[in-house]
């Protein structure tokens, strides 16, 4: 499948340019608008989940709220900590916002995708995709820009000269850390079935409902995804990195003014980004939801042209934003080693075992092996390691109690 | 599975999915007086002896109750009340006594509502309204002169620009001086402990617990619910 944006392929006139920076204003402008939005929203849907009203005055049902506080946050001093290293503590912000903003660029946000259409759509005359950027390499950006993000925050934390926001750095690398390896994990299993890195590939690969990445990858690694996703977010319940009661403000205690802003804005643009992205890896992006259960029929049109895409898009997205603040409005935080535990002992080896498991039976297709006594063998080994990694905690745990230390 | 549980619990919560909202809307004030936003201006019930902003009261004949004693700035825990005496004119007294408060001076951004003062006074002269829906945009506003605070002519408080009253809110200004048995004592549930007032006369006593919990009344508390 070719990944190129056929937009940039042949002549590069002047209408393309336009073309493209249209885009980039667009998904700067709605990526700004959408992040803001997202703050009212949560802070309306945890209300509401709290039987509270939430910000009702600024604006009509107190949209603008955001908006406000931005305002107000852009006016206030901006105090930089005397024993702050003054150049990185500028810089950890910048380095939190921009990658939350780049992850937009590789994101299908809409576009026709039936009939094998690979998601072009034609404007001005031109062939293009209704996305940034296209590059084949669509996920590892993804996964790049994450890891660049947790150098925001550890920087933030480290520079600040002051102890709580340096606890909560070296909270948020060793959680971000642990957790990347889930998430890449159950990413690979993904990428194994689509046979590309392009998110407009992936996408494209997962035409019709029964396609989808959800189902064809067996759920788990889904649900996977979702943990370490809310991992590397720091969103609730592990939002150890500013678990208030403990470290003050975690790793952006020392921040005010628009740096703080910055920070904020990152971290809610950045639900909305990892939202995007479970929608594009598992629920196929913008491809429309299909119905085909006995005679019941539905493409999924919903009649609005090429905008069609678009809706499907939103709608998928809102629900894993709702999800989100669904699960603030309802999990304790996690302990530190219950988080540990969590990522090491569970999540990482059943990614990996259901990855080998996808795998043989990926390799059992090619080869033409019966496919029953594939998935029998590899879920025996997989039964096999589960066991053993559950003896080997039990063991070191055992030799632990009796070294006396805890954890 | 706890959790899930847990889940359930958070989205029968929300208003999509048939929780309720606890929260009560306010919007009164000056914005309401300017006729902005009536949408949400209904005021709460609030309870009899609801500490609000002070007054001084008047005895009958128009007299001052204030004597300046300065107990009540002597009892403050936050140290705003700021009261000066003087002897009163023989020919002209403002208070029945030998002295009056001649200066009197309430500060509400400190005043932390605890009626330790009217415990204090001697003369019922200082009791706290209902209302507490007052909202000053500078400090000088915010100290309260006597002028301000003593009653009017027909025993009502004062109504400030920026304070927001409504019809028959002025009835209540000595709700918990007029509590009878605060100790718990039955003897003196419904005893009359205190002066008449400009404007109410002699106020009539709470009515006894036996006589609350008649079936005359129309809030009905089940078993169980309070004390």
């Amino acid at each position: 499948m070719f990944a190129l944006d056929p937009l940039l392929i042949g002549d590069i006139d002047l209408t393309v340019i336009l073309i493209v920076l249209l885009k980039v204003v667009v998904v700067f402008g709605v990526g700004l608008v959408a992040t803001m939005l997202m703050v009212w929203f949560e802070r309306k849907v945890i209300a509401g989940m709290q039987n509270r009203i939430g910000p009702n005055k600024a604006g009509p049902w107190g949209m603008l709220q955001t908006l406000a506080d931005g305002i107000k946050l852009f006016f206030k001093e901006d105090l930089i900590p005397d024993r702050a290293d003054r150049f990185v503590f500028k810089l950890a912000p910048y380095m939190a916002f921009v990658p939350a903003f780049l992850v937009w660029a590789i994101i299908p946000l809409g576009g026709d995708y039936t009939n094998g259409n690979g998601g072009i759509v034609t404007w001005f005359g031109r062939d293009t995709k209704v996305q940034l950027a296209d590059p084949q390499m669509g996920i590892l950006l993804l996964l790049a820009l994450s890891s660049i993000a947790v150098y925001g925050i550890m920087l933030a934390g480290w520079s600040s000269g002051s102890k709580y926001p340096l606890l909560g750095s070296v909270r948020a690398t060793a959680q971000m850390v642990s957790y990347e390896a889930a998430l890449g994990m159950s990413l690979a299993a993904v990428l194994l079935l689509s046979g590309t890195l392009s998110t407009s590939g992936i996408v494209g690969a997962q035409s019709g409902t029964g396609n989808w990445n959800l189902i064809t990858t067996g759920f788990l690694p889904f649900v996977i995804f979702v943990i370490a996703a809310t991992a590397e977010l720091n969103r609730p319940p592990f939002d150890l990195v500013e678990a208030e009661q403990e470290l003050v403000g975690g790793f952006n205690t020392e921040y005010s003014s628009i740096r703080f802003a910055l920070f904020f804005l990152a971290e809610f643009m950045n639900t909305i980004t990892m939202s995007a992205i479970i929608v594009t890896l598992f629920l196929g992006g913008p491809q429309p939801l299909t119905i085909n259960i006995g005679g019941l029929e539905w493409n999924g049109d919903l009649g609005l042209g090429f905008l069609n895409g678009t809706v499907w898009f939103i709608l998928k997205l809102l629900v894993f934003l709702y999800m989100y603040v669904w699960f603030r409005a309802t999990l304790p935080r996690l302990r530190y080693d219950q988080l540990m535990n969590l990522g090491w002992k569970v999540l990482i080896p059943l990614s990996l075992g259901w990855f080998v498991v996808l795998a043989a039976m990926q390799l059992g297709k090619d080869e033409g092996w019966n496919q029953i006594a594939v998935v029998a063998v590899s879920l025996a080994a997989l039964l096999v390691g589960a066991l053993m990694l559950m003896a080997a905690v039990k063991v070191s745990a055992r030799n632990r109690e009796r070294e006396g230390t805890m954890f | 599975m706890g959790y899930l549980e847990g889940f359930g619990v958070t989205l029968r919560q929300h208003r999509l999915f048939g929780g309720k909202r606890v929260t009560t809307e306010y919007s009164g004030g000056r914005r309401a007086k300017k006729g902005k936003d009536d949408s949400h201006d209904e005021k709460q019930h609030k309870p009899e002896r609801l500490h609000g902003r002070h007054v001084l009261n008047r005895y009958e004949d128009g007299m001052e109750k204030c004597i300046g004693c300065e107990l009540c700035a002597g009892v403050c825990p936050a140290k705003c009340i700021y009261v000066r005496g003087r002897d009163n004119d023989p020919e002209n007294p403002t208070s029945p006594g030998e002295r009056f408060g001649w200066i009197y001076e309430i500060n509400y951004l400190r005043c932390i509502h605890c009626d330790l003062c009217v415990e204090a006074c001697p003369t019922e002269a200082i009791t706290e309204s209902k209302l507490f829906e007052f909202s000053f945009t500078n400090r000088k506003d915010a100290i309260y002169t006597k002028d301000e605070l003593v009653v009017d002519d027909h025993g009502m408080p004062q109504h400030l620009p920026w304070e927001d009253w409504r019809p028959g809110e002025e009835q209540n200004t000595s709700g918990w001086m007029r509590a009878t048995s605060p100790g718990g004592d039955e003897r003196f549930v419904g005893e009359i402990g205190w002066s008449n007032e400009l404007g109410f006369g002699l106020r009539a006593p709470e009515a006894k617990q036996a006589e609350a919990d008649a079936p005359k009344t129309v809030r009905t508390i089940s078993r169980g619910e309070g004390h």
